[in-house]
Parts: structure tokens; sequence; C-alpha cells
């Protein structure tokens, strides 16, 4: 044991809690379905029946296989593969955060370079953020009067902050030194923003952006229970409708994958950007 | 007094006290520096020497006066001015190369790529960098290193003055005395003006043609200018040996220990305050076997 390297060990242990909490949970379902026999008392409240439909975790082990073998199959409105759900709900976070980034960038700029607009717009940013995202929904509803269009609303609006704050933050934040070079350097306003101040806040903005992408997954499950027709969201709770919970369980995890490799992807590119004083 | 390349006309520069009253760091102060001239400005902490080469350096404006370069008024910063950091401001995320082709593609807008970086390199060559060190960030670059990449920006983009400001102030005394060695090699061969900021007496003997000495502040003010009277080129280990090395180190110790303090604060009444030259030339006059110059040798002569 002593030899293997920390991370080798490490992966051993994860491995080990991972059988160990899988099979907990296998044996108390299993337990409880050919448990005792029902009081008919029981059987008249349906207990025995709910107790049941809880999966153990083989069950839903064979819908993940079943699903990840076939992910985009599309049969119907009601009935489609866990690949095109989850593409679904990708595009919209996208989209969202891609008009998210279009703003807060830019605005962070401002904001960051120039105290006034700081103050200026300090008031509104600090009304605006802290209201949940889908409290926007029924408003973006009626305005847009569509429903796909205010999901990517939505998400727009919870990712649209911390971009904005830590741009503003990175931007403020740049050494006087460096600024100092690209005026003796005679760079004008556009080129000291993007050969200077861009690389040097960088690694602040794609922590806001990091933290955004985070929050958009959170809120586009939430979102599309709201809004229906398709997303992960609404597969979720479309399965819950349908008493799947093996599918609930199942989705749940893929809701859980997803959100980590975005969150990888951002950690990527912090990493490219980041560097040592 | 002739023309000169810069000059410097009764520069003011105050500063709010914080208790509603005004603090005056320096006024009047006037001086000039030559085509092709090094010269250092000496001074205790808070006589201004930083705010002058701000000034100078276009990133700041004084309360009043002008500097002139070649006979144009000075607004704002500008590439015929290359400034030299304390601090280097090399920018991190930019290989060491990569820093000098910030510079060189600044100011020479029309370039080539390939001609931007044969210029670069060559100037990094100039002070010693060569080879896979160029790649590196300036945070795998040791403090020495980082401050010769600085210097080849600066030298890299020709600049008609070059303002360094206490540029081995945080090296160690041995990388600072190489550094110093290559700073007037390559110096020497591009016959820059340059005009630097020290706290160290032997440096500023060493690089300089002329030592402005700054009295304390508050109103401080460039009392003297001391020429250095030791021929070039000049190395470290050398100089000491040259008959005016003490003389002027004396006269300069003297002065930062305790000339600076009593001609402080004394607000002279004529209204253009140009330091007064002093010459001290040993060798001029028979060789004289007594080791300390005696302050009757020295000639003061108001230029």
């Amino acid at each position: 044991m002593q030899s293997l390297s920390v991370n080798k060990r490490a992966a051993i242990l994860s491995f080990v809690m991972l059988v160990v909490i899988l099979g907990v949970w296998e044996i108390a379902i299993t337990r409880q379905v050919i448990g005792e026999a029902l009081t008919e008392y029981e059987i008249l409240m349906g207990l025995g029946q709910q107790r049941s439909a809880i999966p153990p975790p083989s069950d839903v082990m064979v819908k993940a296989w079943e699903q990840l073998s076939n992910p985009f199959y599309d049969a119907g409105p009601n009935d489609k593969g866990i690949g095109i759900q989850l593409a679904y709900s990708i595009s919209r976070v996208l989209s969202g955060f891609g008009l998210a980034v279009l703003v807060a960038i830019p605005l962070g700029f401002l904001i960051g370079m120039s105290p006034v607009a700081y103050k200026a717009l300090n008031p509104f940013i600090q009304v605006l953020r802290p209201i949940s995202p889908l409290a926007w929904m029924p408003l973006a509803l009626f305005i847009i009067q569509d429903a796909n269009s205010s999901a990517i609303f939505v998400i727009f609006i919870c990712s649209v902050w911390p971009m904005l704050l830590n741009t503003a933050f990175g931007v403020a934040g740049v050494r006087t030194d460096w600024v100092n070079v690209a005026r003796t350097h005679e760079l004008g306003s556009l080129r000291t923003a993007l050969t200077v101040i861009l690389p040097a806040a960088a690694p602040t903005i794609l922590t806001g952006m990091r933290i955004s992408i985070g929050i958009a997954w959170l809120v586009i499950v939430a979102a599309e229970m709201l809004v229906g027709g398709t997303g992960i969201g609404y597969y979720v709770w479309n399965e819950w409708n349908n008493l799947d919970l093996t599918s609930v369980i199942f989705s749940i995890l893929m809701i859980g994958v997803v959100g980590m490799l975005l969150d990888a992807v951002f950690g990527t590119l912090q990493r490219a950007v980041t560097y040592a004083e | 007094m002739h023309k000169h390349f810069l000059s410097i006309e009764r520069l003011t520069q105050t500063f709010p006290d914080g208790k509603g009253g005004t603090l005056t760091v320096f006024e009047n102060a006037s001086f000039g520096i030559g085509k092709g001239e090094f010269v250092c400005i000496l001074g205790h902490s808070g006589c201004g020497k930083s705010t002058i080469m701000n000034v100078l350096a276009g990133l700041s404006v004084p309360t009043s006066g002008v500097v002139k370069m070649d006979g144009v008024a000075v607004s704002g910063p500008s590439l015929d001015r290359g400034v030299v950091f304390q601090n280097y401001s090399l920018l991190p995320w930019l290989s060491a190369l990569k820093n000098v082709t910030f510079g060189v593609k600044a100011r020479y807008r029309d370039w080539s790529r390939e001609k931007v970086l044969e210029h670069a390199t060559k100037y990094l060559a100039m002070v010693g960098l060569e080879g896979d060190v160029i790649h590196r960030k300036p945070s795998q670059l040791s403090g020495g290193m980082r401050q010769r990449v600085s210097i080849a920006r600066a030298f890299a983009n020709q600049p008609k003055l070059l303002l360094l400001d206490e540029p081995f102030g945080a090296l160690d005394a041995l990388t600072r005395g190489t550094i110093q060695e290559e700073l007037l090699k390559v110096w020497s061969q591009t016959e820059q003006t340059v005009f630097m900021i020290t706290h160290d007496i032997d440096e500023a003997i060493l690089l300089a043609d002329r030592i402005l000495l700054m009295t304390n502040g508050p109103f401080a003010r460039v009392a003297e200018s001391v020429e250095i009277t030791i021929s070039r080129p000049r190395t470290r280990t050398e100089i000491v040996d040259h008959p005016n090395y003490y003389a002027i180190r004396n006269h300069l110790v003297q002065f930062l220990g305790k000339r600076s303090r009593d001609l402080a604060g004394q607000r002279s009444e004529v209204e253009s305050q140009s330091p007064d030259t002093v010459r001290i030339d040993l060798s001029e006059t028979t060789p004289d076997p007594e080791p300390k110059p005696s302050p009757t040798r020295l000639k003061a002569v108001n230029g």
C-alpha cells in the first residue's frame, strides 16, 4: 500500500467507497421488498407498493446501459433519448451564457475602468443580482411569448452577474505598472484593453465565467421543469410524473456528470490564461 | 547656460497634505541634460526624485513648470521617452522575448514579424540573454534577468531619452554589479541619453557623467551638479584606483549625510534654481600624495 502513489491510493479509496455505498443501497432496497409480509392495513394503504418503487442501483445501471447505448432515439415528444434531452439543455445554457458574455465582458470593462460608471451602475447591479433567476420567468414568458427563448433569457440573467462583477473586479485590479507600460508605449485605448488589460484580467474573468456556467447549469434544470417540452429538466419532471424513479435517478446522475464536464472545460481554460507573477 | 537637449524649467510639485493645506515637494527645480549624457540623480527618500521621473516620463503632470525635450514641451507619455521601472514592470503572461517584441511592435508598427523578432533578440543578447532563457516567462527568471529584459525592452525602442527609476534597487549587490556593467556596455554602443534615479553612490559614480544632488524635502531642490571626472570606459574594479574617485565619493557622502539636511527647507529667493556645478579633478593638478582631499580644493563654479 505504501509503495503506491497518492493518486492511486485515492482512486482505490474512491472505488471502495462507491462499492460500499451501492452495496448498502442495494441490500437496503431488496430487504425492504422481500421483507416481512405486509399487514392488511399496509396493503390497503398501498405502502408496500410505494416502497418497492424505489429502485436498487442494479436497476439504475441497467437503465443507464439501455439509455446510453442508444442516447439519440426520438420516438415522439414524450419519448426522446437522454442524449437529445441533454443536447437541448446544453444548447440553451450555451446560448444564454453566450449572450451573457457579450453583455458582461464589455460592460465589466467599462465599470472596471471608470469609477463613475461603477458608482452609477452599482445600485442597479446590487438590486438585480440577488433576484432568483426563476422569478424572471413569468415576466419573460409574458414579454417574449416563447418558452424556449424565455428559458434562454433566464440563463442569460443568472450568468451575467458573476461575469460582470468578476470582469469589473479584474479590470480595476490591473497593476498600474502594466497600464503605465502601455502608456509609455503610446498604445491606444483599444490596444491597451486588448493587449494589456484583457490578459491581465483574464484569470479573474475566467473565474467569473466558471461560476456563471455552474449557476446556469443549476438553473436550466429548474427552468425546463417550468417551461416543459424538451431538455433534461423536463425529462426529470416527466419521468417523475410517469413514476419511473429509475429514470429519475439516472437523469440526476447525468445532470451531475454534464455539470462536472462543463466545469472541467472552464477549469482548463482558466489554467490556460493564468500567469504567475 | 547653453541650450540643453532636455531642459527642466521651474518645475514645482505640490500635494494636498491631508489637513487642507498643501505640501510642496520641490519648487522651481531647473536643470538640463545634454544629448548623449548619462545623468544620475541622488537624494534621500521623499525629496521627489520619483515625482520628477514621472513628470519626465509624462505619466504625471507637475503643479507648474515645463519639461522641454528638443525644444518641445512634454505632454503625456511618449515612445521617445523609454522608462525602466524599479519593479521591472514586465507583463507576466508574456515570455521575455514577447515582452521585448511588445515594445518593438509599438515603436515600429510597420516592421515585419521577422524584423521585430530579430531586433528584439539582438537587444536581449546585448544584455546577455540568449538561447532558451528568452522564451521563459518572467516568473521563471531571476530578479537580475527580469531587469535585464526590462532594460533590453527600453533600449530596443531606441528612445531619445531613457529614464531609469532605481533599476537595480531590488537586486542583490553581486547581480547589481554585473548588470551595471552590462548597462554601461549597452549605453556606450547606443549613445543614449539616460536619466537615472539611484540611492547608491558608487553606482552613480560608475555610471554617470554628472550627478545631480537633491536636498531633503519639503521644498527640495536640485542643489548641485557634480561632474564625474573619471575617464571612460570605466569598470567597477578600476574606478576605485582613480585619483578622483574618493574625492568625488567623499563629496557626495558629505552632501547626502549632512548638507542635504542643512540646505533643506531653504526657499531660495532667486526665481530659477539651477544647480551649482561642482567639478572635482585631482588629476588635472599635480598628483597629491595626501589621500584625503580637503574641502578647500573643491572648486565650485556657478554654471
